[in-house]
């Protein structure tokens, strides 16, 4: 049953050729030691979508989406951004990592953060201008935290961070989106405020990938699945591959079948 | 005397030492920061405790080639490059063992001072001419400094800080959020590095003032004294230059307006003394604003139990509650509430159930998860809001005697 999805699924993903492809990942292995997080793993994201990330706890999620940007070194594995090396193409990239990975306490205000996001434009030593700080304040309004602009980070919520981290993340005006668990911990109007935002970027033409935890919402948000666990279990559209049989696969025993039969109910 | 050292009158030697120590201060305290906000300040230690091998190899090699020995250039070139030999040994022990930074940083330290120390002991009894000098870089020797150690010193500060004003941007982006500077493709172990450089470059510069011992002082605790003043990094990096500049000023001034005061320790002790203000009467973040800070709340807290306790007739028995009514003129002396004080305690219980009716409705979701027990809820809701609440609610209820 497995097999058959993802040859089913491989071929969905060779409609689209790699060249096209935001982010493509072929045999993608990353290991902390000598015990793989990823094994072999081949991704194809589809341009103007938005696709979930999706697996168990220690499946590898966050692993996959840092090797793919090169934050954490593969041992094998090659990645493709539209077409091109990584890092032909990092400015196409707006990366949202998840919010434990940095210091609340660090010296810095809220444009502050959202000016990073502007750190090739400013270069080594060009000045800081009006319209870059127009441009963060705007960045600021579109995840509601305008209000916040000259707060000490380590003053907000874990949900304002979140959209701080966001808002950085569109300073940049990139065309492929990676975030890692954004929705982890934060409140419901962040989650709504940071959900809209993502879905207008893909109204706007931009490709959306969410590492994501919360299976409930995954039909509603997402056009696309990516079912991990260390290996690739399944690939495709939601109705393809997010499925009480890929679930299960990835799963196992840790979903309950009251939760994959809740699920599946849902799903229709 | 003081005064004299401070406006620059005691001497050539003493102003040399005075001008040398001030670069020296501004840019240790500059590069400190970046340091500190990297949370990598003992790094600064191993550093420092590793250049005395290369003094002493670097004096062995100049004296045996029949040179000057204590050609200040020849031995900051020698410490340089055994600092770079310690911090190559520090990231290898971190990278690839098990080790943990703080352990590998104690191992790196303790072993090349060891060293160090042991080639000291060779040199004196090789009884090489003037070798006595070179004990003056453990602790710093100003004594007898020359035009040329303070242009060595006036130069290496200014390129550092010249060269910090270069790559402050990726550093500080290193620091706050290095995985996200990794993936927007900076070199972040390339910026590390070029920041280990900096801080190298510091503490072999400060060898002749303060010494290997102390320059991690001046380091690290101008960038911590500037912390308690702002919420802003790059406002920390200009205090801690000022506060760094500011302490060797004034320490090495001292230290020339009386016989036997060592330069390096009374900077240190100086720079000391401005974190010890710091800590304590910073407006946000010291010592003093805490705890004025925790008392204010304390009283917020027993006067809302106060009032509450009041309105539902409860008896109050903490001394501070009763004390604070009293002040307040909201109770009289035997306990009973004043008609002042029977008003706030029916506002504050009509405001526990307005809160109530709010924490239970899903669309004030956002009201809500504000409510902490002290909060005023005209602060969270509109008047509309609340006049539709207390429509809920049912009108104003009698207030209990």
């Amino acid at each position: 049953m497995m097999l058959d999805l993802a040859s089913a699924n491989g071929q969905v993903s060779q409609k689209q050729g790699l060249e096209e492809s935001p982010l493509a990942i072929r045999g993608l292995t990353v290991s902390y030691g000598q015990k793989p997080a990823v094994f072999s793993v081949d991704m194809t994201v589809e341009a103007g979508k938005m696709t979930a990330i999706i697996g168990p706890n220690g499946a590898g999620k966050s692993t996959m989406l840092k090797a793919a940007l090169g934050i954490v070194p593969p041992v094998s594995g090659q990645i493709q951004v539209f077409g091109k090396p990584l890092d032909a193409q990092r400015a196409r990239i707006a990366y949202v990592p998840q919010r434990a990975s940095v210091d609340w306490d660090f010296p810095t205000r809220v444009i502050d953060v959202v000016l990073m996001g502007l750190y090739r434009e400013l270069g080594l030593l060009g000045r800081l201008r009006g319209d870059h700080k127009v441009k963060a304040m705007d960045c600021l309004d579109r995840v509601g935290m305008g209000d916040f602009a000259t707060r000490q980070i380590g003053q907000l919520s874990g949900g304002q961070q979140q959209r701080v981290f966001l808002a950085r993340a569109l300073a940049q005006g990139a065309d492929l989106y990676l975030l890692d668990e954004p929705f982890a911990g934060v409140d419901a109007a962040t989650e709504k405020a940071i959900i809209s935002v993502l879905k207008a970027l893909r109204e706007a033409g931009k490709t959306v990938v969410v590492v994501h935890h919360d299976l409930a919402t995954v039909a509603d948000y997402f056009d696309n699945v990516f079912l991990i666990n260390t290996t690739k279990v399944a690939e495709g559209t939601v109705a393809e591959a997010f499925t009480a049989d890929t679930l299960q696969a990835a799963y196992g025993g840790r979903l309950a079948t009251a939760q994959v039969d809740q699920l599946a109910l849902a799903l229709g | 005397m003081l005064i004299g050292a401070l406006l620059l009158q005691l001497g050539y030697n003493a102003t040399l030492v005075a001008i040398g120590a001030t670069l020296l201060g501004i840019s240790a305290g500059v590069t400190g920061t970046f340091l500190f906000l990297r949370k990598r300040a003992l790094v600064s230690d191993a550093i420092s405790h590793a250049t005395l091998p290369g003094v002493c190899i670097a004096f062995i090699l100049m004296a045996s080639f029949g040179g000057d020995g204590r050609n200040l250039i020849g031995l900051l070139l020698g410490s340089a490059a055994s600092a770079s030999a310690g911090l190559w040994c520090l990231n290898w022990l971190t990278r690839n063992t098990r080790l943990a930074e703080d352990a590998a940083i104690g191992s790196v330290l303790s072993v090349f001072f060891g060293f160090g120390i042991v080639l000291l002991t060779v040199i004196q009894t090789l009884g090489v001419g003037r070798q006595a000098g070179l004990e003056g870089f453990l602790l710093g020797s100003t004594a007898g400094m020359l035009w040329t150690d303070a242009l060595v010193i006036a130069i290496g500060g200014a390129v550092t800080l010249l060269l910090i004003l270069l790559i402050r941007r990726p550093m500080t982006l290193v620091a706050f959020d290095p995985e996200y500077a990794a993936a927007r493709g900076l070199p972040v172990s390339k910026i590390d590095m070029a920041m280990m450089g900096l801080v190298m470059a510091v503490t072999v510069v400060g060898l002749k003032i303060v010494g290997l011992i102390l320059i991690v002082a001046l380091l690290i605790i101008p960038a911590v004294t500037a912390r308690f003043w702002t919420e802003r990094s790059d406002y920390v990096v200009l205090l801690a230059g000022l506060a760094g500049g500011l302490s060797a000023y004034v320490g090495a001034a001292m230290s020339a307006s009386a016989p036997n005061l060592p330069t390096g320790p009374i900077i240190v002790l100086m720079s000391f003394a401005l974190f010890l203000i710091s800590l304590l009467f910073a407006p946000n973040r010291g010592v003093l604003a805490a705890v004025l800070r925790h008392f204010k709340f304390q009283r917020r807290v027993h006067l809302r139990q106060g009032l509450l306790a009041l309105a539902q007739g409860q008896p109050i028995y903490e001394k501070l509650t009763l004390r604070l009514l009293r002040n307040g003129g909201l109770v009289r002396a035997d306990g009973v509430a004043t008609d002042k004080g029977k008003a706030r305690a029916a506002k504050a219980l009509r405001d526990e159930r307005r809160w109530a009716v709010v924490r239970r409705d899903q669309a004030h979701e956002a009201a809500a998860a504000l409510y902490d027990g002290l909060r005023q809820i005209e602060t969270v809701l509109t008047q509309d809001q609340i006049v539709e609440v207390d429509r809920q609610i049912g009108g104003p209820k009698e207030v209990l005697a």
